[in-house]
C-alpha cells in the first residue's frame, strides 16, 4: 500500500499550544484534524511534513452554540461534518450548510472531517492528486514540483480547483472566520478568506489556526439553498456546487440575494449583478432564468477535473435554476430536480 | 444511420386506458419464483447407466434417482460466509512468515521505449535492502495462451507502457524497499508510442510495440480472426430492413476490493512456495517452473481466499515471478502487495472494441444476416488476446437464429496496460452492439423488441450457424419472466418523457471445451476422503474466489453422502495437495468441478451402501443415507449414525477415498479453424429489462430497476446464483453509466498516463448509486450439468448495458452508442437530438399525449 512519511505527531490541549508548535517548527509543522484531506495528500507525497500539530484535543476548538446576543452562531473548527449535518441549532437555522456538509464525501469521512479541515481543504487538480510514481511520470505540474500547468498549457498561474461543500455556503450567508496565530486572532469575512490562486487559496498564514466559525443569523424570511453536481450518490468531490441565499419582504420581494458558484476555479465565485436583477421583486420563473443566465456568464471551468468541461459550464445555469427555485419554493422543474445530491 | 425517432410508437398494443388489470404482482418469495423450463431435455430426467454414471466424459446429469434432493437447491450460507463477514478469512496478505521481506516493483515512466541501462548499485548500497533483480534475471517469456508468450516478468530490454515492472527490490520494510526503487537509475531512450488501435494497425514500419513474427508482419496486431457462416451478402440482400451502426465500448477494468498480493518462499532444498491470490494456481504452477527453470514436482502454488478477481487474476503477474526470484536470492520469504494504483496497471480488463455491425431482417422480424467489423485495443501485451478476438464474434450466434453470420476482428496492441478478461470475456461488448441493433430492427418494424427476441429464438438442441452445441436453453422462460416482472407491456413507449424500459438478452458459455495448453487430462478432478468421526474432506484444485465453489461443492457432499454441511471441510486451490482445477474463469468451475464431485462422493456412497446393506441383510439400493444417518428404504426405524455407517464400511474396504474428475466433449464443434473457441459443454441464457430516468437538463440517467431472469440450469443454492445474478448486474450496469479505464493524450501532459489509477476518480457506483435487483431464477435442468447446472457468474452482466441503452431511448428518444452513458455524453447526445430538430423523445411524448398522458 501506499506509505506515510516518518514525522512526528503533537497533541497540544490548547490553541496557544498548538500555534507556538506551529511557530516553532516553521514550515516543517502542519496542523491536522480529521486528516481526511491531508492523509491522502501525504500517501502522494504532496505534502511531507515533519511534524503534525493535532488540534483534536483543544477543547476550545468545539462547539455549536449561539452568542450571546442570540445573533449568530458560533462553530468550532474542529467540530466534525457529520455533528454539523444533524445538529438541530444548524438544521433549523442554517439548513443549507446542514445540507452541504451532509454531503462531504461519505459518512466515515463526515465522521472524521471537520468544518475547518473542509475550509481549509487543497485546491484539486486531475494534474495533483496523484501519486508520486503517476506525478514523476507526468514531469511533475505547476502546483507541485514543476514549471508546466497541463490544464491551461500556457499559463503561469496554477488553475486547481477549491473543491469544498462548505465555503460556498457560509460565503453567500456572510460568515466570518475566525484565525489564531502565535501573535493573536483576527477575524475575516468567508469570501476575503479565499484567494484566486490553485497553489495555496486561503489567505491563513503559515502558523495559523482556523479557530472558529461565525455564521449571522437571519429572521424568518430567509430561504437558502446548497446543489452539489457530482457523478455519483457519495464519495465525490463536488464537479460544481452552488449555494444561494435569499432574504424575502414581508411583500414576499427579494430584499437581498447572494450566490456562490465553486468547485470550478481556485476559489469560491461570489456573483455580481444579482441585486439589480431581483431586489424588489418577486423570485419568479423570469427573474430566476434572469439570475442563472447572469450567473452563466461568470462562469468558465477548465480542464481541471477529468469531467467534460463544456458540460460543466453548460451546469451552471442549470443548477442555479435548481437552487434558486429550492429558495422560492416552486415546484421542481425537470425530473430529477429533486435529486439533492445532484 | 440511427433509427428516426420520431417514428412514432412501434407496438399496436392497447392505450393505457384500455389495460383491463394490470399483471398480478409475483410472489415475493424466490422458491416461488424458480421457472422451470419445458424445454425437451425432460426435468429431473434419470441418467441412463444408473447408480454409476462413468468418470468420463459426462458424469453428472440429473439426479441419478427418483428421490427429492435434499441439500441441492436449498437456500443455504455460504460455508466460508461467517468467517469473511466477521474479518477472519486469511486472505494473502495477512499472511506474515518468520523473517518475511518486502518486495516493491519499479515502474516504467515511458509508455514506449528501450532500456539502455539499468545501474542499481545505489540502490544495493542502501541498508535494509537484501536483493534486486532485473528482467536480465528472468529472461524467459510467458504468456496465458501459450502461442502468445509475449511478456517477461521484468522487462529485459523495452517498457511498452506507463507501469511496466522494470525492476524489484526485497527489502526489510515497504519503506526502505521503496527508498530503494528510487536509487535505481534506468536509462531509457524513448520510442513513439500507440495509443489508438487503429493508428498501430495502420503502422507500416517500427519500431513496433512487439517484435513482427515474420518478416514484413505488423508487430501492432496481435492477431486477426475473420470467419464467415452462410451467405451474409445474399442475407442482406433479401432482408426487407438493414440497420448499420457504429459502437464503442470503452475499456473497464475489475476493481477487486483485494489487491493483487503474492509470497515467494524458497527453502534450502530447493522447494519453492507461492502463496498469490490467483484465479489460476495451476497455470501459474506451471508458469513459475517453467521461467524459473524448476522442476514442477518442486514447486507449490497456495491460493488463500481471494478477495474479487473478475478475471484481473487469471493469468500469472510479475510480482509471483518477483516473489519467487527474490525469495531464492535471499533465502528468506519476500511479499509484494500491489498498490491500488498497480492495480490499475496489471489490469487485464476489457477491451475498448470499436465495432461496426450491420444486421438484416425480414418485416417479420427474422434476422437474416449478421455483419460485424471490430478493432480491439488490446494494450501492451496479449494476455488472452487470442481468445478474446475468436470471442469478440464467435459468442453472438445464440439465442438468436442467424441464418447467415460474418465476423472480421482485430486485437491491436497500444501502449497501454495490456487488455484481457473481464467477467464476460470478449463478448460483453458486441452483446451491447447488437442488442442495440435488435431493438432498432424492433423500431424500425413496428414489433415490441421482446417479440421480435422471441421470434428470433433459437431453440434448444440444435447447433448454432458457427456451429456450437446449444443443449439446455431457456431463454423464452428468461424473457417471460421479465416481460412479466417489470410490467413491460405497460410500460414500454408509454412512460412519460424522461422515463424509459429497455430489454436485451444473451447467451454465455459455461466453460470452454478446451483447455489453454492442449492436453488429454480432465479439466477439473477432486478428492473426498471419509473419517470415522463422520466428517468428510474434500481436496478441490478449485480456486474459491467469493463465487462460492467451496459451498457449492460442500453441497454436493451434504447431497450424495447425508452428511450435515459442519462435516464437511473443504481444503482447496493448494497444488501440493489438491488435484488439478484448471482454474476460476470462464465460468467452467460449478458444471466441470460439480460433476467430477458428483461422480467421486457416489463412489464413496456405493461402498458405505455396500457395507450397510451387508450388516442388514438388505440390497446396496435399500440403503439411503440422509440427515445424517443411514436409513433403510421403506423403514426408517431401521438406522443409524452416518459415522456408524462409515466406520462399517472402512472395516469392509479400507480406509476410505475416492476420486473424481470431469473433462469436456471434445468431439462437438464445427471443423473450421477456430471452430473449438467458444464451444462449451453448456450455455447459459439471460434476458434483463432496465428502467431509467433520464434527466434531460443534465444528461444523468439514473438506473431505478433491473429485472434479471438467468437460466442457469439448477440453482444448486438459489441464495448464490442470487448474488451472481445480482452482482452481474450491478457490475454491467456500473460499465454502462460510470466506468471508464483510459488514458491521457500527449496534449494532455503524457501519452498513456493513466486518466484515474484510484478509486475516488475511476468511478464504480455506490450502494446509494445502485437500481433495485430483481433476481428470477430459471431452470432449464441442463442434461449434462451437475443436477442440471449451468453458470450464473458471467452470464447475467451481458445485457445489462444494451437494456439500459434501450431504456434511454425509450425515456429521451437518443441512441447511446459510445460508452460510458455518462452525464456530459448523454446531454450531448440529447443537445445535438435538439439541434437536428428531432426533438428529443418524440415518440415518448406521443405515445403519452395518445394514452391520455400520465399526471
Amino acid at each position: 500500500m501506499l506509505r506515510l512519511h516518518p514525522f512526528r505527531y503533537h497533541r497540544p490541549g490548547t490553541v496557544g499550544e498548538a500555534t507556538e508548535l506551529l511557530a516553532n517548527f516553521g514550515a516543517e509543522a502542519m496542523p491536522i484534524a480529521g486528516g481526511t484531506d491531508l492523509m491522502p495528500n501525504m500517501k502522494h507525497r504532496l505534502f511531507t511534513p515533519g511534524h503534525l500539530v493535532s488540534l483534536n484535543r483543544i477543547a476550545a476548538l468545539r462547539g455549536i452554540h449561539l452568542d450571546a446576543a442570540g445573533a449568530r452562531l458560533r462553530i468550532g473548527a474542529t467540530e466534525t461534518l457529520a455533528d454539523i449535518a444533524s445538529n438541530p441549532l444548524v438544521q433549523q437555522r442554517l439548513p443549507a450548510l446542514a445540507t452541504a456538509a451532509g454531503l462531504v464525501a461519505g459518512p466515515q469521512l463526515r465522521n472524521m472531517g471537520t468544518i475547518g479541515g473542509n475550509i481549509c481543504l487543497d485546491t484539486r487538480c486531475t494534474y495533483y492528486n496523484q501519486t508520486e510514481f503517476w506525478r514523476a511520470a507526468l514531469g511533475y505540474c505547476l502546483k507541485k514540483n514543476g514549471t508546466v500547468c497541463h490544464v491551461t498549457r500556457v499559463g503561469k498561474k496554477c488553475v486547481a480547483a477549491h473543491s469544498a461543500d462548505t465555503p460556498p455556503v457560509l460565503i453567500a450567508l456572510g460568515a466570518t472566520l475566525v484565525l489564531a496565530g502565535a501573535l493573536g486572532t483576527r477575524e475575516m469575512a468567508a469570501n476575503d478568506f479565499f484567494v484566486a490562486d490553485g497553489i495555496r487559496n486561503t489567505r491563513r498564514a503559515h502558523g495559523e489556526v482556523l479557530a472558529e466559525i461565525r455564521i449571522p443569523l437571519a429572521g424568518p424570511r430567509r430561504r437558502s439553498a446548497y446543489r452539489k453536481l457530482r457523478q455519483r450518490g457519495s464519495i465525490d468531490f463536488p464537479l460544481l456546487s452552488v449555494a444561494v441565499v435569499c432574504d424575502f419582504d414581508e411583500s414576499g420581494a427579494v430584499e437581498r440575494i447572494r450566490g456562490v458558484v465553486s468547485a470550478l476555479g481556485a476559489r469560491p465565485r461570489l456573483l455580481s449583478g444579482w441585486d439589480g436583477i431581483a431586489v424588489g421583486s418577486a423570485l419568479d420563473n423570469g427573474v430566476i432564468d434572469a439570475l442563472a443566465e447572469r450567473a452563466h456568464a461568470q462562469c468558465r471551468p477548465l480542464e481541471n477535473a477529468i469531467v467534460d468541461a463544456e458540460w460543466r459550464r453548460a451546469m451552471v445555469p442549470v443548477q442555479v435554476r435548481r437552487a434558486l427555485r429550492e429558495v422560492a419554493v416552486l415546484p421542481p422543474k425537470g425530473v430529477s430536480a429533486m435529486r439533492p445530491a445532484r | 444511420m440511427s433509427a428516426k425517432t420520431g417514428a412514432g410508437p412501434a407496438i399496436a398494443t392497447p392505450a393505457r386506458g384500455t389495460v383491463t388489470a394490470p399483471p398480478s404482482p409475483r410472489p415475493r418469495e424466490a422458491e416461488e419464483e424458480l421457472v422451470r423450463s419445458p424445454s425437451e431435455n425432460g426435468a429431473g430426467r434419470p441418467v441412463a447407466g444408473g447408480d454409476r454414471p462413468a468418470d468420463h466424459p459426462n458424469p453428472g446429469g440429473a439426479p441419478s434417482e427418483d428421490r427429492p434432493l435434499a441439500a441441492i437447491g436449498r437456500r443455504m450460507r455460504k460455508v466460508d460466509g461467517l468467517a469473511k463477514a466477521t474479518g477472519r478469512a486469511r486472505y494473502t496478505d495477512d499472511i506474515a512468515l518468520p523473517g518475511m521481506l518486502h518486495g516493491k516493483i519499479l515502474r516504467s515512466p515511458h509508455p514506449h521505449a528501450r532500456i539502455v541501462a539499468i545501474d542499481s548499485s545505489r540502490a544495493e548500497a542502501l541498508p535494509g535492502v537484501h536483493a534486486i533483480v532485473t528482467g536480465r534475471d528472468m529472461p524467459l517469456t510467458y504468456g496465458i495462451i501459450p502461442w502468445t508468450p509475449d511478456e517477461y516478468p521484468l522487462c529485459v530490454d523495452k517498457v511498452r507502457y506507463i507501469g511496466d515492472g522494470v525492476a524489484a527490490v526485497a527489502a526489510v520494510d515497504e519503506e526502505t524497499a521503496n527508498a530503494a526503487l528510487a536509487l535505481i537509475d534506468v536509462t531509457y531512450e524513448e520510442l513513439p508510442a500507440y495509443l489508438d488501435p487503429h493508428e498501430a494497425i495502420a503502422a507500416t514500419d517500427g519500431p513496433f510495440i512487439h517484435e513482427p513474427r515474420k518478416p514484413g508482419w505488423n508487430g501492432n496486431v496481435t492477431k486477426v480472426v475473420k470467419l464467415a457462416f452462410g451467405d451474409v451478402d445474399e442475407g442482406m440482400e433479401r432482408s426487407d430492413v438493414v440497420v448499420e451502426g457504429d459502437y464503442f465500448f470503452e475499456g473497464t477494468t475489475h476493481t477487486p476490493i483485494e489487491p493483487h498480493c503474492a509470497i515467494g518462499l524458497s527453502e534450502p532444498c530447493g522447494k519453492l512456495t507461492v502463496w498469490s491470490a490467483t484465479q489460476v494456481p495451476h497455470y501459474l504452477h506451471r508458469e513459475l517452473a517453467r521461467v524459473l527453470g524448476l522442476d514442477p514436482a518442486r514447486v507449490r502454488v497456495v491460493q488463500p481466499p481471494v478477495g474479487g478477481a473478475f478475471g484481473g487474476k487469471s493469468e500469472p503477474f510479475d510480482l509471483e515471478f518477483c516473489v519467487a526470484k527474490l525469495s531464492q536470492l535471499t533465502g528468506r520469504p519476500v511479499k509484494i502487495l500491489y498498490t491500488r494504483e498497480e492495480v490499475f496497471y496489471a489490469h487485464r480488463g476489457r477491451h475498448p472494441f470499436h465495432m461496426r455491425y450491420r444486421t438484416g431482417a425480414t418485416r417479420d422480424g427474422l434476422l437474416t444476416a449478421v455483419d460485424s467489423r471490430i478493432v480491439m485495443d488490446g494494450g501492451a501485451y496479449a494476455s488472452f488476446g487470442l481468445v478474446t478476438t475468436y470471442y469478440s464474434g464467435q459468442l453472438l450466434t445464440a439465442p438468436y437464429r442467424m441464418p447467415a453470420y460474418r465476423f472480421h476482428s482485430t486485437r491491436a496492441y497500444t501502449n497501454k496496460p495490456a487488455c484481457g478478461p473481464k467477467r464476460g470475456h470478449g463478448s460483453v461488448q458486441p452483446r451491447f452492439a447488437f442488442e442495440v441493433q435488435l431493438d432498432r430492427i424492433a423500431e424500425r418494424l413496428a414489433i415490441d423488441p421482446i417479440e421480435l427476441r422471441r421470434r428470433n429464438f433459437i431453440g434448444s438442441d440444435i447447433r448454432t450457424v458457427n456451429d456450437l452445441r446449444v443443449t439446455s436453453n431457456g431463454f423464452p422462460e428468461c424473457l417471460d419472466a421479465v416481460e412479466r416482472a417489470s410490467e413491460w407491456k405497460r410500460k414500454f413507449r408509454r412512460l412519460p418523457y424522461g422515463r424509459g424500459v429497455g430489454v436485451a438478452g444473451s447467451t454465455y458459455i459455461t466453460g470452454t471445451n478446451y483447455p489453454v495448453y492442449p492436453n488429454e487430462m480432465p479439466q477439473s478432478g477432486i478428492q473426498l476422503q471419509v473419517d470415522r468421526s463422520g466428517r468428510v474432506a474434500v481436496f478441490s484444485g478449485a480456486s474459491e474466489i467469493g463465487q462460492g465453489v467451496d459451498s457449492m461443492v460442500t453441497y454436493i457432499v451434504a447431497e450424495e453422502l447425508g452428511v450435515p454441511l459442519e462435516h464437511v471441510r473443504v481444503l482447496a486451490g493448494d497444488t501440493d495437495f489438491t488435484p488439478v482445477d484448471l482454474g476460476a474463469y470462464s465460468s467452467r468451475v460449478t458444471f466441470m468441478l460439480g460433476n467430477a464431485c458428483i461422480a467421486a462422493a457416489r463412489k464413496l456412497r456405493a461402498q458405505v451402501q455396500e457395507a450397510v446393506a451387508e450388516a442388514w441383510e438388505t440390497k446396496p439400493r435399500e440403503v439411503l443415507l440422509a440427515g445424517g444417518r443411514a436409513m433403510r428404504s421403506g423403514d426408517t426405524a431401521r438406522n443409524m449414525l452416518l459415522r456408524e455407517a462409515f466406520n462399517l464400511a472402512e472395516a469392509k474396504f479400507g480406509t476410505l477415498g475416492a476420486t473424481g474428475s470431469y473433462n469436456t466433449p471434445k468431439d462437438v464443434h464445427g471443423s473450421y479453424r477456430g471452430a473449438t473457441i467458444g464451444a462449451s459443454p453448456a450455455y447459459s441464457f439471460t434476458a434483463h429489462v432496465a428502467e431509467v430516468e433520464v434527466d434531460a437538463e443534465t444528461g444523468f440517467v439514473t438506473v431505478e430497476k433491473i429485472w434479471i431472469a438467468h437460466d442457469c440450469g439448477r440453482a444448486l443454492n438459489p441464495v448464490l446464483v442470487e448474488g451472481q445474478m445480482e452482482g452481474s448486474a450491478y457490475m454491467g450496469f456500473a460499465e454502462a453509466l460510470m466506468e471508464e479505464q483510459i488514458f491521457k493524450s500527449a496534449e494532455q501532459g503524457r501519452a498513456g498516463l493513466h486518466n484515474a489509477p484510484s478509486l475516488l476518480d475511476y468511478r464504480i457506483p455506490t450502494s446509494v448509486d445502485t437500481p433495485a435487483l430483481r433476481s428470477l431464477i430459471v431452470e432449464s435442468i441442463d442434461p449434462e450439468g451437475p443436477y442440471g447446472a449451468k453458470e450464473a457468474g458471467e452470464g447475467p452482466l451481458h445485457p445489462s448495458i444494451p437494456a439500459i441503452a434501450n431504456a434511454i431511448y425509450d425515456a429521451v428518444g437518443v441512441r447511446m452508442n459510445s460508452l460510458p452513458f455518462s452525464p456530459p455524453r448523454v446531454w450531448r447526445a440529447i443537445q445535438e437530438a435538439g439541434r437536428e430538430g428531432r426533438r428529443a423523445g418524440a415518440f415518448a411524448e406521443e405515445a403519452t399525449s395518445r394514452s391520455g398522458g400520465r399526471g
